[in-house]
């Protein structure tokens, strides 16, 4: 009966538009991602990892508290990732909502959706990208507070000498979307490992 | 720091609820537990960090309920009130309802009902009750008290050989 009332709950705060932020969990095969947007659009992915508990704390003093698991506001979400996990969608077609990055980080990380699918830069490729090449740790910091992760495809991003750098979901989950994305990687990177 | 408000419905939900309960039928329990947390929600962020959450939604509950017995005068629950009325089997309200002591529970007065309700669903204090009915701690003590007594013998009554269920 809670279940129901819930529900209820959700379709009236969302009809007067008392929800600053929604949210549901998927299951995917690199674990549990929380999803949460706001009206403007997907504001947050986080990883188990990151602790979704704590990160939905974090949500409500940095946007706003009127948060709610309200899975049917973010099926669009969720059905382009299920596409991206099963290798039928390439690239994500979502309103975003870059709020909780600073402007520059949130030049950074928009950058990082021009980069295709299967393909990597380094970080300083993308420094040069934005017109401030000598920013290189700056957008390993951009890419490293990515609010999107997958969505905005910061594991796209390498050290200049190929290594993986650094990922907020972990260095093996990071190795899992790069080699989703592109099958003969773990062929190529292997020899150079001997 | 506030919590995200999903946590409030996931804490408070089923006393909100039961607190709903206590003076409405089921229907309409539903609808002012409905438009408990929605008002719930739109006050939330202006309510103070240091608050009472579970009380403050008793409060809210309360005059919903409230609301909600003005608004269907003729229809309060008094008419479903009997201890011989059983709840239907394998409906969701028997999740809530199951207990025998329920029903002994709406056939007291109003006062005691509300008391008993707040102080054993809703975990309020006296005082906390005595705020949201506009008495003293005492009085609401005293309510309690003798509800519980009422509800023991009328349970005993119940229970005794020959009694009607």
């Amino acid at each position: 009966m809670l279940a129901q009332l819930h529900s209820r709950l959700e379709a009236e705060a969302d009809k007067s538009q008392l929800t600053d932020i929604s949210y549901r969990v998927l299951d995917t095969p690199i674990g549990k991602l929380l999803l949460a947007s706001t009206v403007t659009g997907l504001v947050r992915v986080a990883f188990e990892i990151e602790g979704h508990d704590y990160i939905l704390e974090s949500l409500a003093a940095k946007v706003s508290p009127r948060i709610l698991k309200a899975p049917a506001k973010l099926d669009g979400a969720a059905r382009q990732l299920e596409e991206y996990f099963a290798g039928t969608r390439h690239e994500f077609q979502l309103p975003l909502d870059l709020r909780l990055s600073t402007d520059f980080r949130r030049s950074v990380q928009l950058e990082l959706g021009q980069i295709g699918y299967g393909q990597t830069l380094s970080y300083a490729q993308v420094a040069e990208k934005i017109g401030n090449p000598k920013a290189v740790r700056a957008v390993g910091t951009a890419c490293a507070t990515n609010p999107l992760p997958i969505v905005l495809p910061c594991h796209r991003v390498l050290r200049t000498d190929g290594s993986l750098g650094g990922y907020l979901g972990g260095l093996p989950t990071k190795l899992q979307l790069l080699e989703l994305e592109n099958p003969q990687r773990q062929a190529q990177s292997e020899p150079v490992l001997f | 720091m506030k919590q995200p408000f999903e946590r409030v419905v996931q804490t408070h939900g089923l006393s909100v609820l039961r607190v709903c309960r206590a003076l409405l039928d089921e229907h309409r329990a539903q609808d002012a537990w409905s438009e408990t947390f929605l008002s719930a929600l739109k006050a939330y962020p202006q309510l103070a960090q240091e608050a009472n959450v579970q009380a403050w939604l008793v409060r809210i509950a309360h005059r919903k309920a409230i609301d909600e017995l003005r608004r269907h005068r003729p229809e309060i629950v008094q008419a479903e009130v009997g201890i011989g009325d059983g709840v239907q089997a394998g409906t969701p309200a028997q999740e809530l309802e199951n207990l025998e002591l329920w029903q002994v529970v709406k056939t007291l007065p109003e006062k005691q009902r509300l008391v008993i309700a707040y102080r054993y669903l809703g975990g309020l204090s006296y005082a906390q009750i005595a705020e949201v009915l506009s008495g003293t701690p005492e009085a609401a003590r005293r309510a309690a008290a003798d509800g519980i007594k009422k509800l023991r013998s009328k349970l005993d009554e119940a229970q005794a050989p020959g009694a009607t269920r």
